[in-house]
């Protein structure tokens, strides 16, 4: 068959032109005010990315694709390039080796040409028992949710603010607005993660390039399966489609889905002689 | 640096709850017919690289499931563990030349009329909902309004991954594999988990379908109807079947063929409408369905009707009211579906519509068609060339039990058989009547994987292992 969903580990992928209204039907063709994007995401395996990168395919965008797992690239990849992505590079990569940033950084920009949107989902939940009993733990957590994004953005934050152009969408988290005993690991990792990419907004924002925190509530995807209550969870469709709409705007700071905007304000506000009773 | 030794970027790893994986309060997977009820435990799919991983360590049985629309317990599996497919949903290849399409099997039929429409192309087999996978569109091997011209769904199927719980994955299609193949479609998930299948789309340039309803009373008008359409590709016919005397097996011939005049292949658009509630059990009655029925007919008030109308309402007139199963309320709904062969169709189809009115028992759908002879590569497939009529039920285990057992019974007699997918019912004397090729099916079953609906039929007698560790 022509493409094998479970081939070998994609280096490079090759390049598929066609014009992206040729093939560009889809939900977001319309709605696509830009022409086509060149779009590299980092994390691209996580359920949050991939429900993105099946919109940004199916309005014909330009994409580079970075994940640790060949297969699961591989299938992720062969998905954007069928539903008319312009182009789809893809490399595999574990980004906690923060050494391989810059080739790995430098290759996507030369496949797609340029760079309007790098969008960074790399994450771990962890286990927060794990860490609790030893560092070790942590430091993973802390290494692929704050280390590698701060290197890997300080590289796209000069690369894009010589050019006064691009946005960099960062995924965040809500559980890094306030620790909290079930996951103050994670959540940890989130906030220095979040305070990070605002202070970087405040110096290159003036630069011309569009910073953006984004910050999820919990979302129905495998990172969360078997979470208790995860059946409430945010469908990651409906995610999705919000989240193209904001970086396509370049927001700021985005709460997905919005009432966590509210729910967070609420929360900060616990006064913390309650708070560190609460069991959350 | 300290380098994470297995800090990656693994999304996959189920993250612990207290007890067990089901999240606490969880309803049960439900079928659609919401019978019978049992426990499962519920895993997600998300790629293929995950199955067999996915069931290690599971000691009561393991069955890939999909959106639950089958009624009985075909996707059903007590006190086993169901993997759930539809997080499995890529797209993997496309050639708009032949409409060869392939994708893994979570996908659902209408992701790929979403994709498929604007490109022109349309399934080659659509069964009357859209909200069905891929893979339990081979597993059941369903068949659609154009039966009688393109045979089952497995028949546009050209090949598919095959995945084993031992993790052997084999590579299946007419030539590679065959015996596997045949096995799997209309396997009814027995056979391994199928990864990634590719299908033959079919062309159409307008999503309109030319469409006639025509009036009929009584089975040779319908009859004489499928005869006349033997040329259209989708026939299908609604009965009403709560009338006796002159309005015995009246109903309406519905018959359409994709429109050759061009124009826009849009995407639908999104149902918006969700049964909201469960209605009480005596909702549904004899009077209730018996004026609906009445309305149905009156509805088309001439004696035919032509018209141009969107595929959407042709195909799926009810997927656009979300889990209008619930209609039937907390009993749920028995469906009860034969195939008859020619040689007896016609007086099995009288007998057994006489034995429904008689009954009182409402039917709210009853959908008769003649199905072809296009053969099915599926081993175990269920059309045969004859009629076919399917009905639903409320459940109300005194009265709708009793009738169910007499129809089955029925069937057989008239050397007809039933549906797993809509059966929740049916003995294992009779599933072995139905289908006699079942022990040769038996040797293709993964050792791992059972079902409500096995366990039921065959049972005891080929026992599922427990998997690895």
């Amino acid at each position: 068959m022509s493409t094998q969903p479970k081939g070998p580990a994609v280096e490079e992928q090759t390049l598929v032109t066609r014009t992206p209204r040729e093939a560009g039907v889809g939900e977001g063709a319309a709605a696509q005010p830009y022409g086509p994007r060149r779009i590299l995401v980092l994390g691209a395996t996580s359920g949050i990315a991939e429900a993105c990168i099946r919109l940004w395919a199916n309005r014909g965008d330009s994409l580079y694709l970075v994940a640790r797992n060949a297969d699961k690239l591989a299938a992720v990849a062969a998905d954007a390039k069928t539903r008319g992505a312009s182009h789809v590079g893809s490399a595999v990569a574990n980004l906690d080796d923060t050494s391989a940033h810059p080739e790995v950084l430098a290759h996507a920009i030369n496949s797609l040409g340029g760079l309007d949107v790098a969008f960074l989902a790399l994450g771990v939940l962890g286990d927060q028992v794990d860490a609790e009993k030893g560092f070790t733990a942590a430091d993973q957590v802390l290494h692929t949710n704050f280390v590698a994004p701060v290197s890997l953005l300080t590289w796209l934050a000069n690369y894009t603010a010589q050019r006064h152009a691009g946005t960099l969408a960062v995924l965040s988290s809500v559980a890094g607005e306030r620790g909290r005993k079930s996951n103050y690991v994670y959540g940890s990792s989130k906030a220095g993660l979040t305070a990070f990419v605002d202070g970087l907004r405040n110096r290159i924002d003036r630069e011309g390039v569009k910073v953006m925190t984004i910050k999820p509530g919990p979302v129905k995807t495998a990172m969360t399966e078997g979470m208790k209550g995860s059946g409430k969870f945010a469908d990651v469709e409906a995610v999705a489609a919000s989240l193209v709409k904001a970086i396509d705007r370049g927001d700021d700071v985005v709460y997905v889905p919005g009432i966590w905007r509210v729910i967070m304000a609420v929360i900060r506000v616990i006064p913390e002689r309650v708070f560190k009773k609460m069991n959350l | 640096m300290v380098m994470p030794s297995s800090a990656e970027l693994d999304f996959n790893t189920p993250q612990p709850t207290e007890a067990g994986a089901k999240p606490a309060g969880a309803p049960p997977f439900e079928s659609w017919g919401r019978y019978p009820e049992y426990n499962a435990d519920l895993k997600q799919l998300h790629w293929q690289g995950d199955y067999p991983k996915v069931i290690d360590g599971v000691h009561h049985g393991a069955l890939a499931v999909g959106m639950g629309r089958s009624y009985g317990d075909v996707c059903l599996l007590k006190d086993g563990t169901l993997v759930q497919t539809t997080s499995m949903n890529r797209l993997l290849d496309f050639d708009p030349v032949t409409g060869l399409l392939t994708a893994e099997a979570g996908i659902t039929l209408a992701q790929i009329l979403d994709f498929a429409v604007p490109r022109g192309y349309f399934l080659p087999v659509t069964p009357g909902t859209k909200y069905v996978t891929l893979g339990g569109a081979i597993a059941n091997d369903i068949h659609g309004k154009n039966h009688h011209h393109a045979g089952t769904f497995g028949r546009h199927i050209t090949q598919f991954e095959l995945v084993r719980s031992n993790g052997e994955r084999m590579h299946c299609s007419p030539s590679s594999n065959p015996d596997y193949f045949g096995a799997t479609i209309a396997g009814m998930g027995l056979t391994g988990v199928i990864t990634w299948a590719q299908l033959r789309l079919k062309p159409i340039v307008s999503r309109m379908i030319d469409y006639q309803g025509i009036q009929f009373h009584g089975i040779d008008e319908f009859l004489d109807l499928t005869r006349q359409a033997e040329n259209i590709e989708y026939t299908v016919s609604w009965v009403d079947v709560t009338s006796t005397g002159k309005n015995f097996c009246r109903g309406i011939f519905m018959q359409g063929d994709h429109s050759k005049v061009p124009a826009p292949l849009t995407v639908s658009g999104k149902p918006k409408l969700t049964f909201p509630i469960e209605l009480p059990g005596f909702a549904l009655n004899g009077a209730t369905v018996g004026a609906f029925n009445s309305v149905f007919f009156n509805k088309q008030m001439k004696k035919r009707v032509n018209t141009l109308q969107d595929y959407e309402p042709f195909f799926y007139p009810l997927d656009a009211v979300l889990k209008w199963n619930r209609m039937y309320g907390k009993g749920g709904l028995l469906q009860f579906q034969y195939a008859i062969p020619w040689e007896h169709a016609r007086e099995g189809t009288i007998a057994i519509l006489q034995a429904v009115a008689k009954s009182g028992l409402a039917s709210f759908l009853a959908v008769l068609k003649a199905f072809g002879d296009v053969p099915s590569p599926g081993m175990m497939s269920f059309p045969k060339p004859g009629i076919t009529l399917a009905l639903d039920f409320p459940i109300k285990p005194e009265k709708s039990f009793a009738l169910f057992d007499r129809l089955a019974e029925m069937t057989n007699e008239f050397g007809g058989r039933l549906y797993p997918a809509k059966d929740a019912r049916m003995t294992s004397t009779q599933f072995q009547a139905f289908y006699p090729q079942w022990e040769k099916f038996a040797r293709y079953k993964d050792p791992a994987l059972t079902s409500g609906f096995w366990e039921r039929v065959v049972g005891g007698q080929l026992g599922v292992r427990g998997v690895g560790k």
